[in-house]
């Protein structure tokens, strides 16, 4: 039986159960922990997908897909959400012709997201209600349910995945592909939102979640999407509420106890867990992040215990629940000395490093933003200091002009990745110009999405099917915004990097360097031969461009890992004795 | 078999394809089996740990300090860093490899020189292979996952032919034969 099943992450589950259920178009942003399931989806031929220019875009490609009459997903991180809100608040006023399911990821302990908020919220104030899996198994399965329920009460319908659970391989049963098609109907009351149809549309939104809060108290689809399950009889006087990743943490540290487990995180079955309550003495909510269901119950009477016990922040864990409520300390941390931090860095020959090297020797005030780039921040480069959103660097740059003016401008400079400048920097661009700033920025142009695992985009020239496409031409973008100065440069060469910087900064207006190289990872033909160090001064000079392929041995003298460097020569520039050389002089 | 393995490496070295193929390795041995990756940020250079549970039925993901059977360690600074996983009587498996971070690298911190000195505080059995050794004489550096694969099949007597099996459904294609023979130099490691 195990043997007919796959191995696979939450993610591609998800992608799994869209596929499975018909879904013809697939839209995202890439966006760790959620970039997994539109890759996965994109290997079918029977969907069309696309990595969207930003998640507002993915999901008005959803919406439309979903209005024509075909399955559509749309997928993506957190914040991703904050982006792509928009369109989905209103969406939930129109519903839809075919089912559209969005996908969203919250990173607990913030593996790799810049805050930690929680997107249940977003279903409750747009009114879509929300489904949450607790493994790869349930993923798939609640995608599939989603596309059901979506059409059923004509509403979108969220999954929401944490990090352990979209990053998580567990057994899931492969099932068949079913078409699902619906006519386009056109539909001027239902799907133009002008106040007169909104008005109109509202209540329907209204009655709409009354009928799901009520039916989510019964059997829906004839199978219950929320399960209960009684602890052994008298073993305890505790009910717990849960969902997702922390109802298996709940499960192993509290074996025996009775759980009522939500799949269906709102609406919230208030009625049966009212019903669950009134069986204990006591009721405890566990969840991570906010203490979002723990809040709904208690705001319908439903006495209970949450965040007292586990706290706001990061993720839950087996120990934490079982301390939090039976008191089991942690075991005491034993043998530990000092281990030096293993923080993540640039890779050795990242196109990235020089212009950071420049910037912290230049002392400029760097208005940083999200990619690869971002670990410009840490030592030694120590060249960002400050990080918002996605696409926020050039605004915040020209809100500091706004705030000091010229003079300080001129000490400041935006940088900001190809990707993130296509998916949320170019309108900030038009702002600056438009508004008369004073600012410098540099385009990270790697030529690909590097953070998230090399995603194509609109600079690449290639689909996510990895297909030929128009090659977005930046340096055209920037002239069409109005840019006048702008310098096209290789940040490899890092006289040609200082220079430019040196000279934007003292222009008016707005300039753009583009710092243009593809990614090393991406393009194995760059990699030469290692350099090596002879007759090393131990000055450290060297060191200060931060790359790991670079060490000092106990004499101070700089020793180079060989398999690690890639021949980039970054370094060598830096050497004012002129002792790195490529090994065979090439 | 009832085991809790974690494997720590630096991000880039191929432990999310080890801890792949120990779920099918699971799988094909009719058990159930989770695996908790890390995606993202750490991938790059950082470090980067993996949780593999295989039992007849398995909850979480993830398992807390002192609950490793294993510790599959890919290089030494990292063994040091997990070892408090390791339970009573486990044992940790070590890739003799140093990758200095950062912070060592730029003499603001020292990588530590008695590292299984350290170790062998914990009431654990340490084993060392040479990892890197069998990958670089292949030729092909990013076989070290394999050749570690190979070492803790041996050392956990694990099923061979099983494993092996487990491998051929995890790898791509092109790599299989260098990474079976990567497999059987590691597993020779540990049974020479
Ligand atoms: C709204 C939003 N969507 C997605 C992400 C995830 N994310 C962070 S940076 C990034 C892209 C980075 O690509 P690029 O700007 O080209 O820089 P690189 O990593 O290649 O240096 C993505 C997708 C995010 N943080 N916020």
């Amino acid at each position: 039986m195990l043997q007919m099943k796959k191995l696979m992450l939450g993610d591609h589950a998800v992608a799994q159960g869209a596929y499975e259920a018909g879904v013809k178009v697939a839209a995202a942003y890439p966006g760790t922990p959620s970039t997994e399931i539109t890759e996965y989806i994109a290997n079918f031929n029977e969907v069309n997908a696309e990595w969207s220019v930003n998640e507002k875009v993915s999901m008005e490609v959803g919406v439309g897909a979903a209005m024509a009459g075909k399955r559509a997903l749309v997928a993506m991180k957190h914040v991703g959400l904050n982006v792509a809100a928009d369109p989905l608040f209103t969406f939930s006023y129109t519903g839809l012709n075919a089912g559209l399911v969005a996908v969203v990821a919250d990173d607990p302990g913030m593996h790799s997201s810049q805050n930690e908020q929680d997107s249940r919220y977003y279903a409750q104030s747009a009114h879509v209600p929300m489904l949450e899996p607790a493994d790869s198994q349930e993923a798939k399965d609640f995608t599939m349910l989603a596309y059901e329920l979506s059409e059923k009460y004509d509403t979108p319908v969220f999954v929401r995945l944490t990090t352990r659970i979209a990053h998580a391989r567990s057994f899931v049963e492969i099932g068949e592909r079913k078409e699902v098609e619906y006519p386009y109907k056109q539909d001027i009351s239902k799907y133009v939102m002008v106040p007169a149809n909104a008005r109109k549309r509202h209540p329907a939104v209204e009655e709409r979640e009354r009928r799901l809060s009520n039916d989510i108290n019964g059997d829906l689809f004839g199978e219950s999407i929320n399960k209960v399950e009684y602890g052994k009889a008298g073993s305890n006087k505790i009910g717990i509420v849960c969902s997702g990743a922390v109802y298996q943490y709940v499960k192993e540290a509290l074996p025996d106890f009775a759980i009522f487990k939500l799949g269906m995180v709102y609406p919230i079955a208030f009625e049966n867990i009212r019903e669950f309550a009134s069986k204990y003495e006591k009721l405890i909510v566990v969840e991570e992040l906010e203490p979002f269901i723990e809040n709904a119950l208690k705001a319908k009477g439903i006495e209970c215990h949450g965040k007292n016990l586990t706290g706001l922040q990061g993720e839950l864990s087996v120990q934490k629940i079982s301390e939090a409520i039976l008191g089991h300390k942690a075991l005491p941390e034993e043998h530990t000395e000092n281990i030096p931090m293993r923080p993540p860095v640039m890779c050795a020959g990242c196109t990235h490093r020089g212009v950071f090297y420049i910037l912290n020797k230049l002392k400029l005030n760097v208005v940083g933003d999200i990619g690869c780039y971002s670990l410009g921040c840490s030592p030694p480069l120590n060249a960002m200091h400050s990080l918002i959103c996605m696409g926020a660097s050039i605004s915040n740059a020209h809100g500091m002009f706004m705030a000091k003016g010229k003079e300080f401008s001129k000490t400041n400079v935006a940088v900001i990745g190809d990707s993130t400048f296509i998916h949320s920097g170019i309108t900030s661009l038009i702002d600056a110009v438009y508004n008369k700033s004073n600012i410098t920025v540099i385009i990270m142009d790697n030529r690909t999405t590097g953070m998230t695992g090399h995603q194509n985009h609109p600079g690449t020239g290639l689909t996510i099917k990895n297909e030929p496409t128009h090659t977005l031409d930046l340096e055209a973008i920037c002239r069409a915004c109005g840019v006048q100065n702008l310098s096209v440069i290789d940040p490899y060469n890092l006289a040609e990097v200082e220079n430019a910087i040196k000279e934007r900064i003292k222009a008016d207006g707005v300039s753009v360097i583009i710092a243009k190289r593809p990614c090393i990872l991406l393009d194995k033909s760059m990699r030469h031969d290692a350099v090596s160090i002879s007759d090393c001064k131990k000055c450290g000079i060297c060191l200060k461009i931060g790359c790991p392929a670079l060490s000092r041995r106990k004499d101070n003298s700089v020793e180079v890992d060989a398999a690690l460097c890639t021949g980039c020569m970054v370094c060598a520039q830096t050497c004012k004795s002129g002792n790195i050389k490529k090994e065979n002089n090439k | 078999m009832n085991l809790n393995i974690l494997i720590a490496g630096v991000g880039g070295q191929g432990t999310l394809l080890a801890s792949k193929i120990l779920g099918n390795y699971a799988q094909l041995n009719g058990q159930d089996c989770k695996v908790s990756e890390v995606h993202g940020m750490a991938q790059r250079g950082g470090s980067v740990v993996t949780y593999v549970r295989i039992a007849n039925k398995v909850y979480s993901p993830l398992f807390d300090k002192k609950q490793a059977d294993v510790v599959l360690a890919f290089e030494e600074l990292e063994a040091l860093r997990s070892a408090g996983h390791i339970k009573d009587g486990g044992i940790i498996i070590v890739n003799k490899q140093n990758i200095y971070p950062m912070p060592c690298a730029l003499g603001a911190a020292e990588y530590p020189g008695n590292i299984y000195e350290q170790l062998s505080k914990y009431n654990a059995k340490i084993h060392k292979i040479d990892a890197i050794g069998i990958a670089t004489k292949l030729n092909d550096i990013r076989t070290v996952n394999i050749a570690m694969l190979g070492f803790s099949a041996a050392v956990l007597n694990f099923d061979k032919e099983i494993f092996i099996s487990a491998i051929e459904k995890s790898v791509a294609k092109p790599t299989l034969e260098i990474n079976l023979k990567a497999f059987e130099q590691g597993y020779i490691q540990a049974r020479g």
